[in-house]
Formats: C-alpha cells, structure tokens, sequence
C-alpha cells in the first residue's frame, strides 16, 4: 500500500483546532510526535502537556491527573503509535472508571515520524474496540465528518470516560514545536492549577 | 509495627494521596491498608512502566503519590524514568527485591542483580533496607528526597524482610 492509498477525509490538524477551540479550564497531555505538534498548531497552552519522548505514557499521566484534578476534564490526545505502546494503560484508566477522563486516538495507521512505517491498526487492529474491551463505557470509531462533530462535544465535556480512534489523513504536515524544557512544562502546568503553591509548597 | 506499617505510616505523614502498585506477594498487606484507606487512590497497573507516568501526572495534577513494586518492574520502567528525570517529577518508589537472598527461582537473578544499578544510572538515589528496624527512618527520607527535595528516591527492601511473617512484631 502506498501512501497515497491512505485517503481518510479526516486532517488531524483540524480536528485538534476544533477539540481545543473554548477549551476551558480542561487539562491537556499530547503524545509525542504528531500530536504533541498538533495541539501546539492549535495555540501553546499553560494547561498542556505535550511530550517529546515517554512513548506509551500519555494515557497514564492522565490517569495521575485525573485522579488529582476530579473536577476538570482530562484531555489525553495522542496517536496510534503511541497508544499501541501503552494498551496496558486503558485498561488500568478503565478499571478505575475515571468519570473525567477522555483519549482522543489520531489514528492516520503510521509512524509518521520515523517514517511512514504502518501501525498494525493498518492491518486491523481496532483500538476503539479494544478501549471497549477494555471496559470503556463510551468507545467509539470516527472516520467521517458527521460522527466527528458528534464525538467532540463529548471528548470535551463527558459525560463519564470516553475513548475516541478517530482516522485522519496520513500528511506531511509542518513542525509546530511546542516547548521542550521539559521543567519549564510541568512547572507552568503546575502553577496555572495551583498557583503559587506550586513552587513555593514543600 | 511490622515494616510494612513503618511504610504505610510515613507515607500517610507524608500526604501520599495516590498509590500505584503491581502486586508482590511482599507488599500485600500494604497495599491492602492503601486500598481499605479512604484518602487513598491505589492504582493497579499492567505493568510497572505505567507507574511512573502516573505519578508524573499526579504530581502534575498537585498529588503526592508513591509506587509499590517489586524488582523485576525496574527493568520495565527504563525508558520511563526519562520522563521523571528530564522534567524533575519526583518518584518515591517501594521495592521488594527478588533474586537476592534465598531465592528459589533462578529467573529472578538477573533483574535482581542489576536492580541497583539500574535505577542508579536511571537517576534514583537509592536505599536499601535490610533491617526490619531501620524501615521507618529509611521510608520518611525516601518520601522526604522525592517530595522535598524534588528527586527520584528508591527504597529497595531487602529480601530478608519478606515473607512479612518471618520479620513481622
């Protein structure tokens, strides 16, 4: 299968602008690689985390968050790569039933970094269904534009846990980096929930 | 107080609000003190890996939290730890050592062997217990180098502590 065979209508960049857009008090963690370039496309954010290297962690330091802020909506978004290192993870977010958690799967079926190498969700692996199996209550496949704007609402505001893979276009998009001190992340992130106690608490 | 209590009480003093742990036969009565207690968020994970992203991202979110492990997750972990060390999230980790001390199964050895070196070059401070005694002193500066001194702390504890029979009262 050649590249252009990937012909999804879906553009992650789009979907991403549109999923931050009055994004609130929200808490987001970008996967890295593609995604962490997204959600900086779509504006930096003190309330974002994105990551340059963890791979397979972004829905575990969600489910740290989640626990920690119960009030705020958690927004893991990340990319089939990523997820598929970190299956684990969903059924960890799972069986604590985190009622302020949401993962968004950008799942364009490559390693779009090293590459362009296929994930096995090219070959059938359905990570919708997993997260399902998984016990995700709401779990669902998006590859159109009218299941999109059904899901994002929920990505956004619950109700409950909620999983979405969604297919996006495989494209060579720009480089949009966000920070990479990684101190200069957490610290901001920090002190934009908790204020000064952030730094000056012991 | 059996060291396992020591444990559970500094991490109390300490306002350990969550626990992720993958369960060893060393650690049960913990972490079942950490799962009946109501200010507590235990967390079971798949494997040990998950760990240390979740306590990043309670540290993120404002939490104190704490990983309960046995030796062969460290091996899990490696790639991990970058994340703690590169963005300085501190990691308070409890971990009962196989392949150490009267070890039955040889499988065990050689994660065993290099879990202290492992985590040193990782960049943990790392303690090992040995003494039923010195759990308490050993646990509260573990919690103590990871919460204010914003390190990756690790106490190792010693094969001769388990079974928590033989050592317990």
């Amino acid at each position: 299968m050649t590249l252009d065979a990937q012909n999804f209508a879906l553009r992650r960049r789009d979907i991403v602008s549109e999923l931050l857009k009055g994004r609130g008090d929200m808490l987001v963690v970008a996967g890295l690689g593609s995604t962490a370039w997204d959600i900086t496309a779509a504006g930096d954010h003190d309330l974002s985390f994105p990551l340059w290297g963890a791979m397979g962690g972004s829905v575990s330091i969600g489910i740290g968050l989640a626990i920690a802020q119960p009030k705020r909506r958690i927004l893991v978004i990340t990319g089939d790569g990523e997820m598929l290192m970190g299956m684990g993870s969903l059924a960890t977010a799972a069986r604590l039933n985190l009622q302020n958690l949401s993962v968004c799967v950008l799942d364009n079926e490559h390693y779009a970094e090293t590459g362009m190498q296929t994930t096995h969700t090219s070959t059938g692996t359905n990570l919708s269904a997993i997260a399902s199996g998984c016990g995700f209550q709401n779990s669902v496949a998006v590859s159109s534009q009218n299941e999109l704007a059904d899901v994002l609402p929920r990505l956004r505001e619950g109700p409950g846990m909620q999983f979405a893979s969604i297919k996006v276009r495989t494209e060579k998009l720009g480089f949009s980096l966000p920070p990479k001190d990684g101190v200069y992340l957490k610290t901001r992130f920090r002190k934009a929930i908790l204020g000064d106690a952030a730094v000056l608490s012991s | 107080m059996e060291w396992w209590q020591e444990i559970y009480k500094a991490i109390k003093d300490a306002n350990v609000r969550q626990v992720a742990y993958v369960p060893d036969a060393g650690h049960a009565k913990l972490i079942q003190a950490c799962v009946d207690d109501d200010e507590i968020t235990t967390i079971s994970l798949t494997t040990e890996e998950e760990g240390i992203a979740v306590l990043s991202g309670a540290w993120l979110g404002g939490d104190r939290g704490v990983l309960l492990m046995q030796s062969s997750g460290v091996g899990n972990c490696v790639n991990m730890f970058s994340l703690a060390k590169t963005c300085q999230f501190p990691m308070a980790l409890f971990i009962t050592m196989r392949g150490q001390w009267k070890e039955f199964n040889p499988w065990q050895l050689p994660m065993g062997s290099t879990t202290e070196p492992t985590l040193e070059l990782a960049g943990f401070s790392v303690n090992t217990a040995e003494d039923p005694n010195d759990v308490a002193d050993f646990a509260a500066a573990t919690l103590h180098h990871a919460f204010v001194g914003g390190e990756m702390s690790a106490l190792l504890l010693h094969q001769k502590l388990t079974p928590v029979k033989t050592f317990g009262k």
